[in-house]
């Protein structure tokens, strides 16, 4: 590309690109700028886990052996065929595993 | 009789392990299932810790998979910071490489978003720069603008579906995802990351500003990459986001 | 460096102060109740920006803060992190908290965190760690740390002190203030089959800056003896309450912190707590 195509087509797709923020900022400007309370939907999930100083009374089972069960939304996911032609699903059927003592 | 620290934490992470001799109940009796409430406090704890960070990864996988799987982790991977917001930066690879679900390939994709949220949102604050600031910018100047991003903005470069599988995880009604792959930047507008798949080149664009590439040098690069890339669609979503903090024009003597 | 504890008054009003959640920070703001300070955990305010620490910032200009490390391990057999005791120093020497408190415990070995605080020997060799470790950490944040009483659930046969000896001997080693945790001491007493009044008695209360109280849950050991676990997901049981009026008949009025840190209730059932423990420290003022 040739310098002044190279200037033409940033400054055509700046233009765009900025009359684009400024209209969405005009309505984000409107959102609660409260720093107390996180999105509707959003609950702080993102903060990720905190400390506690607490027990539990959660009994921890770990097993020596244990099957994968077929019961998270990944069966749902079905994903075609990639580069490689492998075809993608998200099944865990029929996977058992056990743990080397 | 001394049970030192080595001995106890070898105990604290394996349930198969004898409890330690040398610790009682209050009658001189050996402590024995009373040692399990160290045990559950630890393993519990960091399992809730991963399903806490991990929410999408433990919907995708269903509630008893993670717990089977996370237990896994965390005795191969306790934390090694006293910090329980940084727990978990070596889960993606865990998930990529564990035999039984290593043929669900987006998983450690997936599980980047997740940890990626997590670090934006603790990110250091940066004052975003006015939405139209580069219109300020004379046209001919424009491609050798230098731009800085926010610390809370982070880039997820993905052969799968990943945003699609994110919010069909996250957002009730999203379709379900298709064969394609997609980019993801993570930007924070005041407190709250949002992920966003990234149109063609948008990674490499973005990866190149990151870096301080010029934004013409940035823009070409992403072309190389993407033959369609839309530089207004990257720049908008940069722009309105509040994920630029600094706008300058290079020396171009 | 010695700091001088003959002052038993640690700066926090002797009032009910809550652990705080970010849930309820709207609703401190704008119904605190009887709450007259909070409680944060040191280690959930160690990013580098974003919401949590906008919040910490607002709330202590309303509210005296007490800093409440969980994860120093001051009980561990090696050396103190030193990159945790620059976090520490850093979050102590911008927010300026009140005070600053750890647990008589570890949780860190050869570089492992375990998130959870884990038991010690009462040994010479144990008082001599703890006593070197406070000692860093008061050097470090260049000031008074309170040190917690534990929850135990077993003890070690290797213990040749009493636990209340041994807090007081370490703080008579190193200067700290203690904080006397009631649940704990109500916990641990069920546990290991003691009185917990006699426990109390022989705790060194004018060392005691603050009080802390919260839930926990019942279970039974192998031989269906009771063993009761500090969840901090329940409210406080009454015998709890009743010993916390015996400690304060002893000790006088302190700073009292009422902890739920699992099931975290909504803001009327913790500020209701609060309430209560307002009226236990009424009842040894008047």
């Amino acid at each position: 590309m040739s310098k002044t195509m190279k200037t033409l087509a940033v400054a055509a797709s700046v233009a765009a690109a900025v009359t684009a923020a400024t209209t969405h900022s005009a309505s984000a400007a409107g959102k609660e700028k409260c720093y107390g309370v996180s999105l509707a939907g959003k609950n702080d999930c993102a903060a990720g886990p905190g400390t506690t100083c607490a027990g539990t009374s959660t009994v921890d089972y770990q097993g020596n052996a244990w099957t994968l069960v077929d019961a998270g939304t990944c069966a749902d996911i079905e994903l075609p065929a990639l580069a490689d032609g492998t075809a993608r699903t998200g099944s865990l059927e029929s996977l058992d595993r056990d743990l080397p003592a | 009789m001394s049970v030192d620290q080595t001995l106890f934490r070898q105990a604290l992470l394996d349930a198969a392990a004898p409890v330690p001799t040398g610790l009682s109940d209050g009658d001189g009796n050996p402590a024995g299932a009373r040692f399990s409430v160290y045990r559950n406090n630890v393993a519990v704890s960091l399992t809730e810790a991963l399903e806490t960070g991990f929410p999408v990864i433990a919907k995708l996988l269903g509630e008893q998979n993670f717990k089977a799987i996370a237990g896994l982790f965390l005795r191969q991977s306790p934390p090694d910071v006293p910090v329980m917001m940084f727990y978990g930066a070596k889960f993606p690879d865990f998930l990529s490489e564990f035999e039984p679900i290593k043929h669900i390939g987006y998983l450690g994709d997936v599980a980047e978003i997740e940890l990626a949220l997590r670090r934006s949102y603790h990110a250091e604050d940066a004052a975003p720069v006015a939405a139209d600031a580069l219109g300020q910018i004379a046209p001919e100047h424009l491609p050798n603008v230098v731009m800085k991003l926010a610390p809370s903005v982070e880039v997820i470069p993905s052969p799968w579906p990943i945003y699609d599988i994110w919010a069909f995880n996250t957002i009730e009604g999203h379709p379900k995802p298709q064969a394609q792959a997609q980019d993801v930047i993570v930007v924070r507008a005041e407190f709250d990351p949002e992920p966003h798949p990234l149109p063609p080149g948008g990674a490499t664009f973005t990866t190149a500003i990151a870096k301080g590439a010029t934004l013409g040098d940035a823009a070409e690069r992403a072309t190389e990459t993407a033959e369609d890339f839309d530089l207004g669609a990257a720049l908008g979503l940069l722009l309105s986001h509040g994920a630029l903090t600094s706008i300058t024009l290079e020396d171009t003597a | 460096m010695m700091f001088d504890v003959s002052e038993n008054r640690s700066g926090l009003p002797h009032k009910p102060g809550v652990g705080y959640k970010p849930q309820h920070f709207s609703d401190i703001l704008e119904n605190p109740g009887s709450v007259g300070w909070l409680e944060i955990h040191a280690e959930n305010y160690m990013g580098m920006g974003g919401r949590p620490l906008a919040q910490l910032r607002h709330l202590a200009e309303r509210f005296p803060i007490s800093v409440h490390g969980v994860g120093l391990s001051i009980g561990g057999e090696g050396p103190l992190d030193p990159e945790h005791l620059a976090r520490l120093k850093n979050l102590v020497s911008w927010l300026k908290p009140t005070v600053f408190s750890e647990h008589l415990a570890w949780s860190t070995h050869d570089g492992s965190y375990f998130n959870d605080l884990l038991p010690l020997p009462y040994t010479n060799d144990t008082i001599t760690r703890v006593a070197d470790h406070i000692d860093q950490l008061q050097e470090v944040i260049g000031r008074q740390m309170m040190l917690e009483n534990p929850s135990s659930y077993l003890s070690f046969d290797e213990s040749t002190w009493s636990e209340t000896d041994f807090l007081c001997e370490v703080a008579k080693r190193t200067g700290c203030g203690l904080l006397l945790d009631v649940n704990n001491v109500f916990v641990s007493a069920t546990n290991l089959g003691y009185d917990p009044r006699d426990y109390i008695a022989d705790y060194p209360l004018d060392k005691v800056g603050e009080i802390h109280l919260g839930g926990h849950d019942e279970d039974e050991d192998d031989h269906g003896k009771p063993l009761l676990i500090d969840s901090h997901g329940a409210e406080i049981v009454d015998p709890v309450w009743a010993l916390l009026d015996h400690t304060l008949s002893l000790s006088g009025s302190r700073p009292l912190l009422i902890e739920w840190d699992n099931d975290v209730p909504d803001w009327p059932i913790l500020s209701a707590e609060a309430d209560r423990g307002a009226d236990a420290l009424h009842k040894v003022l008047s």
